[in-house]
Parts: C-alpha cells; sequence; structure tokens
C-alpha cells in the first residue's frame, strides 16, 4: 500500500525514546494557530511510497536505531490509518519499535468502523504520543478549529487498551499556560492508567517563515517564543494535577 | 623487581621496553560513574588565571606575546620556565618563559623568518646567516631536488599543503616509556639496538646508525633538561606525579625540536591509571591530589605555542598543535580500557573549562561502558571539545595499543609512526582531465598534454576515462613530491626525540590524502544522471557549467552517487600503491581535511555539480553543504561506505548539530523524561 508522505528524516531525537526514523505523514484537519508544518496540512499533497520502501530505507541504517525505532508523525498520520496499519505489521515482524505522534483527532469512540480500525493497530503500536493541545473544549476549538472530545476519549481508550503514552503538551504564551487550565489537563491525564512520560513543549516561531513561504497569514505574528525559564513552573502546574488525580485514585 | 615497580603485576615488560604488557597486566576497568571526581584546588585555578591572563595579553598583542629570535630551540637550550614555581605540579615549558615562541629552523629558514616577521620579530641575522650559507634546511633539500613538475602543481595547487617547508609531524613517541623505565633503560636499549645493525654498510644500514646515534644524544638530553627542572628522569617514576612528569617531558622534548604540522600526545589515560591505582591504594595521593596532577599536566599541554605564519595559520585554520590524546576504546582481550584516568582527563574541560587543545579524543566501541558513555555524552553537551573515533574499526588493523596523530591517523604507539603527505586536489585533478592538463585558473599547461574532452555536453564514459588517467598522472606526481619531501625532512629536520621513544624497527606508513571528494562525486553524478553543458572561455578552456534536470548527491545513502564515492576511494588509493615509497612506506590514504577545504576550494574553478569557483570544498568526507537532505543518518550513511581498508589513514566527517537536536534539555537526552511522582 502507498502512503502520502511529505518527508522523511533518518535522524530523529525529539520524537519518541531513542534515535528514530521519522516519517512526517501529510494532511492534517487540525489548524493549531501555533503549527509549525503547515505545509503538511493539505491532504492530496506530499509523495506517495510504498511501505516497504520505508522498512528498506530503516533496515539499511538499522545499526544506528538499536534504542530507537520508527515514528510516524506528520501532518496527522491517524488520517492515513490503513496503511499506518500496514507499515507497522511489516515493522513489528522484524522487531521494530513503533510510535504514532498525533493529535488523535481522527478517533471516534462512537464510530464502530473507527473504533475497529484502531483496535487493528493499538496492538501493532510500542508508544503513542498524544498532543493535547487545550483541556477545555471551547479554548481548544479556538486554537485548533476542532473540538477535543475525541482527542481525550483517544486518550482513554489507549489507557484501556493499555498503550504505553506520552503527554505532549504545547506551552504557548497567551493561550497554552493558564495555571488552572494545566491543572485540569493534568487531572485529566492523572487518571491514564499507561500514562508514562509528559513532555512540555515550549512554543517556538520558527515555523513562520514555511508560512510566508506558503503566502499564508500567520496567526501568532504577535506571540512572542515561550520563556524556558517559565517552562518548568508550568510543567509542574500539569505535574500537580497529576498527583491529586492519583491521590484520589489511590484512596478510592 | 625495581623499587618503583613495587606492587606491580609482572611480566614481559620487565625486560624489554613493551609498554602495552605493562597496561595490560595492570590496568582496572573502571565501570562506574563520575561521582568520584575532585574539582580543581586553589592552585590550580590561580594558574589557570595566569594562563588565562597571558593568552588575553597574547591576544591583545595581535596573536603572538614574545618570540625567540636569538637561540634555536632544542631539548636543552632554555632553562627551566615557570608559571608559579611554588604552585606547579607538573613542570615545564617549551622556552624559558610561558607563552614565548621557540625558533625552530630546521624545517626552513624562511619559513622561521618569516614567523617572526609577520609578529614584528626579526631573526638574528647571524641565524639566518647560517642556516642559508653553512647549514641546509628540509626546506632548501626538497627545491634542490623537485623537478619542473612537481613545482608546477605545487603552485597550480592540485596538490597542497605540502609538509616541504615546515615540520610534517604526525609522529608520536611513546612518552610513557619514559615513565616506566627511565631514560638510562631506553638509552641502553638504544646502544643494544645499534649493536645489532647489519654489518655491511649499505645507504640503509648506516642511516640507521646515525640516527640511533641521534635518538642517544636525544635521551641523554632529555635526562639533563628534566634535571634542570630538578626532576630526575634517569629512573623510573614512583608515583603517579613522577609519571605524568615524566611522560610530559618526553613529549616536552619533542615540542621543542618540532614544530610539526600535528605533535599528538599518544594513549597515556590509562597508564597513568595504573599508577594512580597503586597511590591511592597506598595512601600517597588523594583522589584530589591526582586531579590536580591531571588539571596541571592539561594546563601545560594547552599552552604549547609554536612560530607560524599567517598562511600556515590559513590552512590550518589558526595555529593547531593538535595534541591529541586517545582515551578510552577496547582491548584485544574484550576488557575495555575506560579507567578513572579516562574520567579525569575529560574532567579538566570541566576545571579548566572547554578548549580546543589538547585534542581529547574517544576510542569510542559500543562495549563501552554505559556509565562513561554518558559521561562522554554530557561532556560533549557541555564542552563541544570532544572529538570521537571508531575503535572497533581501528583496533581490528591497529590492536589496543594505537594512539591518534592530528586528527584521525591511527599508529600503534612507539611501533608505527607515519610521513604526512597532505592532499591531492581530486576536484582540480577532475578540471584538468576536461581541459587537458590545462590549469582552469591559471590557464597554465600544469598536467601532461592530453587530449581535452570535445563537444558542448558531457558524456560519462568519456569524461571517467579521461579522469581516469589524469589520476595516474596526479598519483604519480604526487607519490613522487612525497618522496623527496620525507628523504630531505629525515636528512635535514630529524625527529630524534620522538623516535628514540620508538622501536628500532619501526612500520612506516606512507600517508597520502585526498581533497574535494564530495565534489567529484557529485560532478560526475551530474556527468551521468543529468545534463552538463560545457562553457568554453577565449581560449577554449572549460570554466564553467550549465546543467539541467536533478541527479543524486552525496551525503543521501543513495546507492548511485555514493558507489562513486567509494570508487573513486579505491581507485586513486590503486593508483597510491602501485608507487615506489620511501623508505618502504607502507601506503596509505585519509580523506580527511578539517579546515583546509577552504583553501583548496579557494584554488579551484567552477565545478559540475554547481559549486562556484573559489567555493570552499566540504570538508574531509563530508557531503557538500545543504545538498545532503534526509537527515543525519542518511549523511553518516554515505560517508561510512567509503572503504577503510582504503583510506587507512583516517576519513573525517565533521558533524554539527545544535544540542537541542539532540533532545529537548539535557535532563530528556539523559533518559530522564519519566514522570517524578514521588
Amino acid at each position: 500500500m502507498q502512503g502520502r508522505i511529505h518527508s522523511l528524516e533518518s535522524f530523529g531525537t525529539v520524537d519518541g525514546p531513542g534515535v528514530r526514523y521519522v516519517v512526517f505523514m501529510q494532511g492534517c484537519p487540525m489548524r493549531c494557530k501555533y503549527c509549525h508544518n503547515p505545509d503538511t496540512w493539505e491532504v492530496n499533497a506530499g509523495t506517495l511510497m510504498e511501505s516497504d520502501y520505508i522498512i528498506e530505507q530503516y533496515e539499511r541504517n538499522k545499526g544506528f536505531y538499536t534504542d530507537g525505532g520508527i515514528t510516524v508523525t506528520g501532518g496527522e498520520p491517524l488520517l492515513q490509518i490503513d496503511f499506518i496499519t500496514e507499515l507497522f505489521e511489516k515493522a513489528k515482524a522484524k522487531g521494530i519499535h513503533t510510535c504514532i505522534d498525533s493529535s488523535g483527532i481522527t478517533f471516534n469512540p462512537n464510530s464502530p468502523e473507527v473504533v475497529a480500525k484502531f483496535d487493528k493497530l493499538m496492538p501493532l503500536t510500542d508508544l503513542v504520543m498524544l498532543d493535547i493541545k487545550h483541556i477545555d473544549d471551547e479554548h481548544h476549538f479556538e486554537l485548533t478549529k476542532q473540538h477535543n472530545a475525541g482527542i481525550l476519549a483517544f486518550a482513554e481508550y489507549l489507557s484501556e487498551k493499555g498503550v504505553d503514552t506520552w503527554i505532549r503538551h504545547v506551552v504557548v504564551p497567551g493561550i497554552t499556560d493558564d495555571d488552572e487550565y494545566l491543572y485540569k489537563l493534568g487531572y485529566f491525564i492523572g487518571g491514564l492508567k499507561t500514562l508514562r512520560a509528559l513532555d512540555v513543549l515550549p512554543y517556538h516561531d520558527m515555523g513562520k517563515v514555511k508560512y510566508e513561504k506558503l503566502g499564508i497569514d500567520y496567526p501568532l505574528k504577535d506571540t512572542p517564543p515561550m520563556d524556558k525559564t517559565i517552562l518548568l513552573d508550568k510543567k509542574k502546574a500539569i505535574i500537580n494535577g497529576i498527583k491529586a488525580r492519583r491521590a484520589e485514585l489511590g484512596e478510592s | 623487581m625495581r623499587p618503583e615497580w613495587k606492587d606491580f603485576v609482572g611480566g614481559k615488560w620487565e625486560n624489554e621496553i613493551n609498554v602495552r604488557d605493562f597496561i595490560q597486566k595492570n590496568y582496572h576497568p573502571y565501570d562506574g560513574d563520575d561521582t568520584f571526581l575532585a574539582g580543581p584546588t586553589q592552585n590550580t585555578k590561580d594558574l589557570w588565571a595566569m594562563v588565562l591572563d597571558l593568552q588575553k595579553k597574547e591576544r591583545e598583542a595581535g596573536g603572538v606575546l614574545d618570540m625567540d629570535t636569538k637561540v634555536i630551540s632544542t631539548i636543552t637550550s632554555h632553562g627551566p620556565g615557570y608559571l608559579d614555581k611554588s604552585k606547579e605540579t607538573i613542570v615545564g615549558f617549551q622556552t624559558d618563559m610561558p607563552f614565548k615562541r621557540s625558533m625552530q629552523p630546521y624545517g626552513g629558514i624562511r619559513m622561521a623568518e618569516k614567523a617572526c616577521a609577520d609578529n614584528g620579530y626579526t631573526v638574528d641575522p647571524e641565524i639566518s646567516e647560517f642556516f642559508s650559507v653553512h647549514r641546509k634546511t628540509h626546506n632548501a633539500g626538497c627545491f634542490d631536488a623537485y623537478n619542473d613538475e612537481m613545482r608546477a602543481c605545487r603552485s597550480s595547487h592540485v596538490i597542497t599543503g605540502l609538509p616541504d617547508a615546515y615540520g610534517r609531524g604526525r609522529i608520536i613517541g611513546d612518552y610513557r616509556r619514559v615513565a616506566l623505565y627511565g631514560i638510562d633503560r631506553l638509552i641502553e636499549d638504544k646502544i643494544d639496538q645499534k649493536n645489532s645493525t647489519g654489518r655491511v654498510m649499505t645507504d640503509d644500514v648506516i642511516r640507521l646508525r646515525e640516527e640511533l646515534s641521534e635518538q642517544i644524544t636525544a635521551l641523554k638530553m632529555m635526562k639533563e633538561m628534566a634535571a634542570s627542572y630538578g626532576c630526575d628522569i634517569s629512573k623510573p617514576a614512583s608515583n603517579v606525579q613522577e609519571a605524568i612528569q615524566a611522560t610530559y617531558f618526553g613529549y616536552l622534548s619533542a615540542v621543542k625540536e618540532q614544530n610539526g604540522a600535528a605533535m599528538s600526545l599518544g594513549r597515556t589515560s590509562t597508564f597513568i591509571d595504573c599508577y594512580a591505582e597503586r597511590d591511592l591504594a597506598n595512601g600517597t595521593f588523594t583522589e584530589e591530589q591526582i586531579q590536580e596532577f591531571v588539571d596541571h599536566f592539561i594546563m601545560k599541554l594547552r599552552c604549547v605555542k609554536f612560530a607560524r605564519t599567517p598562511e600556515y595559520n590559513q590552512i590550518f585554520a589558526g595555529d593547531p598543535v593538535w595534541v591529541t590524546e586517545s582515551i578510552g576504546g577496547v582491548g584485544v582481550d574484550g576488557r575495555h580500557m575506560v579507567t578513572k584516568m579516562s574520567f579525569r582527563y575529560l574532567h579538566t574541560l570541566t576545571n579548566l573549562g572547554s578548549a580546543p587543545e589538547p585534542n581529547l579524543t574517544v576510542l569510542w566501541s559500543t562495549r563501552l561502558p554505559q556509565n562513561f558513555k554518558k559521561f562522554c555524552a554530557k561532556m560533549s553537551i557541555q564542552s563541544s571539545s570532544i572529538q570521537y573515533e571508531n575503535d572497533d574499526l581501528m583496533r581490528v588493523t591497529h590492536g589496543d595499543d594505537y594512539g591518534i596523530a592530528c586528527c584521525v591517523s591511527s599508529m600503534r604507539i612507539g611501533k608505527e609512526m607515519q610521513f604526512f603527505g597532505a592532499r591531492a586536489n581530486l576536484a582540480k585533478c577532475l578540471l584538468y582531465a576536461l581541459n587537458g592538463g590545462v590549469d582552469e585558473v591559471t590557464k597554465k599547461q600544469v598536467g601532461p598534454k592530453y587530449r581535452p574532452v570535445e563537444g558542448d555536453y558531457l558524456d560519462y564514459d568519456d569524461v571517467m576515462a579521461k579522469y581516469t588517467d589524469m589520476m595516474e598522472w596526479l598519483a604519480d606526481v604526487y607519490v613522487n613530491t612525497l618522496n623527496v619531501i620525507h628523504y630531505m625532512h629525515d636528512k635535514y629536520c630529524y625527529e630524534r626525540a620522538q623516535m628514540a621513544l620508538h622501536d628500532r624497527d619501526v612500520r612506516r606508513y606512507f600517508a597520502t590524502g585526498m581533497a574535494g571528494l564530495s565534489v567529484v562525486a557529485d560532478s560526475l553524478s551530474a556527468i551521468k544522471y543529468a545534463k552538463v553543458k560545457v562553457i568554453r572561455d577565449e581560449d577554449g578552456i572549460i570554466t564553467d557549467f550549465e546543467t539541467t534536470g536533478d541527479f543524486p548527491k552525496y551525503g543521501n545513502d543513495d546507492d548511485r552517487v555514493d558507489s562513486i564515492a567509494t570508487g573513486l576511494v579505491h581507485k586513486f588509493m590503486t593508483m597510491i600503491r602501485r608507487h615506489h615509497t620511501y623508505r618502504d612506506g607502507f601506503p596509505t590514504m585519509s580523506v580527511l581535511t578539517i579546515t583546509s577545504n577552504v583553501t583548496y576550494g579557494k584554488a579551484t574553478g567552477n565545478t559540475p555539480d554547481g559549486r562556484r569557483k573559489g567555493q570552499p570544498f566540504a570538508p574531509g568526507a563530508n557531503p557538500m553543504h545543504n545538498r545532503d537532505t534526509h537527515g543525519a543518518v542518511a549523511s553518516l550513511s554515505s560517508v561510512a561506505k567509503l572503504p577503510f581498508m582504503d583510506s587507512q589513514d583516517g576519513i573525517s566527517n565533521t558533524f554539527t548539530i545544535i544540542p537541542s537536536a539532540l533532545g529537548k534539555e539535557d535532563k530528556v537526552f539523559a533518559g530522564d523524561i519519566d514522570l517524578d511522582l514521588k
């Protein structure tokens, strides 16, 4: 099967554990204001590639990936869930560690058809890095042009299915840095049984150039990059939420 | 057993000069972490502040603080020099004052004069006269023997950076021998060697006997120099401080007499650790004291200076000494060779701050202990000052007691040495092939007058055939030029101090090198896979190209072009091997320009890959800048395909990455990503 690929990175160091082969999938239904890869939005663009080709590229340099594996990201990789499933089937046959970096936006707990597809993919997936943009639905919609119900449902689905999960959250000054919401986010993910790590990322504006090239207006042109020194406090706010939830769960 | 060797495990090393055997019997592999390390002492801080102050003054003075213009540097030419005698635990400078550069005219008097003149000093006219009239130098010898073709290649830069006017360097004395055996024992050994030479006085035997005599003289002078500092190195070192001091005196002797293109230290840390472990066990010294000795030793290595010209500094981007020290690696018996001393050496980057010298080089193996790997990663992030080399690759041919000279040249310590041979410019050679030996910049006929390419478009097979012929010519003139150079260097600028710390019968690597590999590979790829139209100037010489269509570029793990690169390396090495080499040197090649790629590029016209005239080549075996578009692993994989057996002198890849691309924060990178919920 062929997938629509935006690009390939042979030395991924920030998209999961170890050094990883990173597949940037083309197409995304979200329109996050801070997106630094607007060139991956268009669903019908990219280069068509066979899953075999990707496995072959990985295999020829597998010595570099001994503690790593393959990460699919994007764009929204799960838009092409059939392709990812085929890719991961082949990867697991070779013992490759598999990771999905997703927004979770395509998950719909009320659609048996969608759930069936996820049920097929999850046993082939070693790790999901789920990026929760905002815990509050209204703010989430304002930020991404999408609702977060499916995303939060996906987080709980991962917990039920026993899939290791890292939660990622980008802190944008004035948009996603409110301590109360961060605490709520923590409170929510504190209930996930398979939560393995929390990745708090500072907003940066390195995507600006791409917007200029694509001729799109950059929505956050007045927002400064996130001050990294404040970031540790923001992380703490989330962790406090996690602790509170864990404490409650421990009591009951 | 000698009293200095008490508590060491004996063996062959007691009865023969065999440092490796001593190390293998006595070193303690260390699997622990870096928590045992000690910070700098007050004396270390004081001394380092003095060095920083001198560095500042040196910069303010335009790059040189003081130069000797009267005394020709030898091992014993200068009295002792100190920063602060009362605080230094390891002593010794090249001259009688720190930061005063010594005069070393044997490589070439004009270079010595120019180095002084360019820095505002004048060599004593008597010395100038002596080396112009009465005593020939290496440089004068080379030019006496060069033929016209060699001179033409030299000035057109199709061969560049030849060590015919400066010291060739790249020879590492086994400085550890001074510590383990003491000078007297080494002299006895050299006398035995001299008494065992062949009885028929052929040229070779005469030369060897003369050289051994020179070596014995050097050893005696080392003893005398050490004595001027109040140190007796006639006997073996009896503790870690003495061992470091004696090793350093050996090295210091070398840099007093040779202003070489690379004056590397070898592989001393695990050797020194044998003494440190013994002293710690006996309570002779504390960890703080041992770290202080190491800090002071490294501080001295950071103060090694040479008198050099701006042109020299341009080729080498600064005035590097290449005090390379090789750390770690794995032994042939399977034990790793990381010791506490490996940590202590790297820890100087914390205690004294980052510095490019000494060039701390980790011999990397997948089998190094995890704690040491973590420490290396941490120190690399902190200092950006560690070089890594593939021990798993080199151990196969060099065993477990080799060291790196300069940046990549590997050799068994005390058993192998190298004749450094700079580089041939393969990109310019390609242009010569197209233009029938006419230089594209000067328009002079430099190479042989072969038939140039005809027509408007380049045909791959036609170009390859012509290029092969031109490479044959280049290999021929290149190797022969080097034969002249090394003959003259041995004759007029012999490295007696370093060679005194070698076995008698050493293997001599005859090193050659190539520059412009990725330019040529991409150019040939363009000719093969795209359409390359030539543009001729008014003299009919091809000076530019018009390339239409895309072509695979080296650095993307694409076999179509990577095979061109590997083929070139194999081909040129095969050509080199077909020639006679001076003293039966074992021919090797490197693909390793780390800085001189800029100079080579400057002298080379437009190339079919789209590189413009004068633009730098990529360093070493690197892909051309911005042409590797598939990430670092793909880029590294292309480089890794180059056949090591055809470039045994080393393949370098300069790799720069911003720390944040290796992980979002150092804690994350160290693997501490799990939630801390305690």
